[in-house]
């Protein structure tokens, strides 16, 4: 795939151009020679995937090197198995979710951020406000119904503002596709397009992370069932 | 190669299988038994496992140990609150659980150790080879302590553990073989003591599990309890008895509500009747299943929630469902298969048998291990967040549960002093904000860090949950690009050297005098004719003349007189005696017992019964 082709096979030194596979003594490469998430899958640096491709492709993978197929194989091959399992099914894990995707995208541009801090939409502040004031209140006494009502019915509108917000972010990943699948040569102009674009989708994620956390909060305080931490959503 | 077995390791029975050509087969004892009491009695003269063990729950109580899987990979806090069920004496001075035998004390794994190793010489007579590699199922919400604890039972018992399967999972295979379509099936697995929810998505010989929940303390038993509580109040408002002291009574007691649940799946009702001879009375009442039904439906419904909290994690409507399967025995009761169908809207599938299929799936794993089945492959998930505390006692996670496994993660860890050359790290599994509210797993200690400034070395550090579930950590300081050293303190687990110790010492004490193994063999034989002998005396004293009765109870005091003793000639003949004397007794009490039944409405049933 992506790995260097001078790349050494570890067990016989014969070159190994990213085949998964060494040619020479057909013993499993690791696989941390891929640079990326996408690459893992041999695909392109694109927000927009086919999802059924996708889940083929991890499964083929997964046929390829889950350590279910090394049990009886040398430790070293062992090891490999592993590692290599471990990395697709991160990769899968962080694509498969479009949300997660782009989150994955802005730390590749980006370097390393752990996390975009929540922040709330600047239209919805005062309302977020009072909302919390409500939300302290439940936390000491017992709802009554009217508030109850009350917060289930904020609870709905945020939901609903999320999946808006959701909706924008998928916008601007269409964007931001067309962008680098354009012409490769580097401008100043493209150069703040592409600013733009990913400063959007911080902006976005950041909006979208308030949200889940007051959602969460409302049905907490609504007495239903909820993790706390990490929600991850399947397609 | 070796053959792979696969074990069911379960609360209540365990089982092995093996791969016999295209399909899995369990493998029976010698009697033709294929469930495996999880029970080991501590007798004076040796060890005893399975079905000779539980014999030994009334007689014996104090040494004998049952359910110990609750126990595995736990600590004495969490399991004070349910240390009153158990007859046997769970010790309060340890951080992890220990059972007082006699003079000695035992761990879970131990005991779980025993029982592993009755499977596994049962598959060795039946298959003609030594046995020495094995698949273990475990719960699929085990924690890793859990895991840990049931693959140093392996260990201890003699066996290379080639993995740890989730039985939900396991159990997905089984039926994978034999007639899963290609869809989205969920298996709900209620066993004795366990309860696990798991979503997967069947295509192309792939089963991808999509997110698991569950509870791995509650199940049958805790059913069991329910009735026995019920039963105790009872008994205390007809015949003014408390017998909440009394181990004995509480195993007799324990004993016939298992039975009575388990009879009142296939039937409205009950009776249930103990003699209680060192109380002088006889408890006898009649039990309809509305009853027990009332009784368990809260616990029924504590199945529903991790239910639903799996299908959220899933991304996934229960309509979405194609499939549902239904796994362990506790799944027959029928207000169990009411409420799954009306969560899923869809009659649930039960055609394997709920007790054998984990160890069928169990050996189709072995078996893809071992080279066998190449189309199949499992893909499992763990089931709870990893994480380490935070400064402020916050857990920061690392690996978000529903993660595919194998899988890692790795995080940067810095020193805070100047010349500091050991850092600390605490490693949780759970869902909750802090530290202390999570499980934790062990404290890692990285050594041998060069004496820097504060924030100056880099040291990397990697966690990786293996395909077992099992957590594997690595260090390594970048600037060196030198592996760091790691002393690991198991917070609710043996250390490696406390393994090593109990597999040195099961050898030492694995040859077990063959006599005297006989010998407690007779005794429980006998102690079972004595009891059944009083409890027809107590039904049926009145539908026999009275010289009959007397010479049965001759007959019994004889036995009594001898079995005790260490003349096993003796106790055989004995109770050879007093079988014969209550050949006649026991005709009528069918009698009566069939007349009873006739007179009920239920004729046919009964008809077919006695054919």
């Amino acid at each position: 795939m992506t790995g260097s082709s001078r790349t050494l096979c570890w067990n016989c030194q014969s070159a190994v151009g990213g085949e998964y596979f060494c040619p020479q003594c057909v013993k499993v490469q690791p696989a941390s020679v891929w640079s990326d998430y996408f690459s893992v899958f041999g695909l392109p640096r694109k927000l927009g995937l086919d999802l059924g491709e996708l889940q083929q492709r991890f499964y083929e993978w997964s046929r390829k090197f889950h350590p279910d197929f090394f049990q009886r194989a040398t430790p070293e091959e062992q090891a490999i198995s592993l590692e290599n399992s471990a990395l697709v099914n991160t990769a899968y894990r962080a694509l498969r979710d479009p949300i997660a995707r782009v989150e994955y995208l802005i730390g590749l541009e980006e370097g390393a951020v752990k996390g975009i801090p929540p922040r709330a939409p600047r239209d919805l502040l005062e309302e977020m406000l009072e909302m919390q004031e409500a939300l302290e209140e439940a936390k000491t006494s017992a709802l009554d119904a009217e508030t109850r009502k009350r917060l289930e019915g904020e609870r709905e509108r945020l939901a609903e503002r999320r999946k808006a917000e959701e909706a924008r972010l998928m916008e601007v990943a269409g964007e931001w596709d067309a962008l680098v699948g354009a012409s490769d040569h580097a401008s100043r102009e493209r150069d703040a397009v592409r600013r733009k674009l990913l400063d959007g989708m911080k902006e976005i994620l950041a909006v979208r992370a308030y949200l889940t956390t007051v959602i969460n909060d409302l049905s907490e305080a609504l007495g239903e069932e909820t993790h706390t931490h990490v929600s991850h959503r399947r397609h | 190669m070796s053959r792979i077995v696969g074990i069911d390791l379960g609360t209540t029975n365990s089982l092995v299988a093996y791969m016999e050509g295209e399909f899995p087969r369990v493998i029976p004892d010698a009697e033709g038994h294929v469930l495996l009491p999880s029970v080991v009695a501590f007798t004076a003269d040796g060890i005893l496992v399975g079905e000779a063990a539980k014999r030994q729950l009334v007689r014996n109580p104090t040494q004998t140990i049952y359910s110990v899987k609750r126990f595995m990979g736990k600590g004495y806090e969490d399991v004070k609150e349910e240390r009153r069920y158990f007859p046997f004496q769970i010790l309060a001075d340890h951080e992890v659980v220990r059972i007082r035998v006699d003079e000695r004390e035992v761990t879970p794994p131990e005991v779980s150790a025993l029982i592993l190793k009755a499977l596994k010489e049962r598959a060795a007579t039946s298959l003609g080879e030594p046995v020495t590699k094995a698949v273990i199922t475990v719960p699929a919400y085990f924690n890793d302590s859990q895991r840990q604890a049931t693959k140093d039972a392996g260990r201890i018992a003699g066996l290379d553990v080639q993995r740890i399967v989730n039985e939900p999972t396991a159990a997905s295979l089984a039926y994978g073989l034999h007639r899963l379509k290609q869809g989205i099936v969920a298996v709900y697995d209620l066993g004795g003591g366990t309860f696990d929810i798991s979503i997967l998505r069947v295509k192309d010989g792939i089963f991808e599990v999509l997110a698991t929940n569950g509870n791995t303390h509650l199940g049958g038993d805790d059913f069991d309890r329910a009735l026995v509580d019920w039963l105790l109040a009872d008994i205390r408002a007809h015949h003014g008895a408390h017998l909440g002291q009394d181990l004995e009574a509480m195993q007799e007691l324990r004993l016939g509500a298992e039975a009575a649940k388990c009879r009142l799946s296939f039937e409205d009702r009950t009776v249930f009747t103990i003699p209680f001879p060192q109380h002088g009375f006889t408890y006898r009442r009649e039990i309809q299943r509305s009853d027990v039904e009332a009784l368990i439906e809260p616990l029924v419904q504590h199945t529903l929630g991790p239910c639903r909290l799996a299908l959220a994690d899933a991304g996934l409507g229960a309509e979405q469902i194609d499939e549902v399967v239904l796994v362990g025995g506790s799944t027959r009761v029928p207000l169990v298969k009411r409420r799954v169908q009306e969560l899923f809207g869809k009659p649930p599938h039960s055609q394997l048998n709920p007790d054998e299929v984990v160890a069928l799936g169990a050996a189709v794993q072995a078996d893809i291990l071992a080279g066998g089945i190449t189309n199949m492959l499992l893909l499992d998930v763990t089931p709870l967040s990893l994480g380490i505390e935070t400064l402020g006692g916050v857990m920061s996670v690392l690996i978000p549960r529903n993660t595919t496994i194998p899988t890692s993660a790795k995080e940067l860890f810095t020193t805070s002093v100047d010349g500091q050359t050991v850092v600390d790290m605490h490693v949780l599994q759970g869902e909750r904000e802090l530290a202390k509210d999570n499980r934790s797993l062990a404290r890692f200690e990285l050594r041998g860090i060069d004496p820097m400034p504060a924030g100056m070395p880099r040291i990397e550090v990697t966690f990786l949950i293996d395909a077992n579930g099992i957590l594997q950590v690595h260090a390594k300081e970048l600037r060196t690009g030198k592996a760091a050293s790691i002393e690991v303190r198991p917070s609710y687990g043996l250390t490696d050297g406390e393994v090593e110790q109990m597999i040195e010492e099961s050898f030492v004490h694995a040859e077990e005098d063959i006599a005297s193994r006989l010998l407690i063999e007779t005794r429980n034989e006998a102690d079972t004719v004595v009891r059944a002998t009083e409890r027809a005396l107590g039904q049926g004293s009145g539908l026999i003349a009275e010289d009959e009765a007397t010479r049965i109870q001759e007959a019994l005091a004889a036995l009594k007189a001898v079995s005790d003793g260490d003349d096993r000639e003796a106790i055989r003949e004995a109770t050879e005696r007093l079988n014969h004397a209550t050949l006649h007794l026991a005709e009528v009490l069918m009698d009566s017992a069939l007349k009873a039944a006739l007179a009920s409405k239920r004729v046919t049933e009964a008809l077919e019964k006695t054919e």
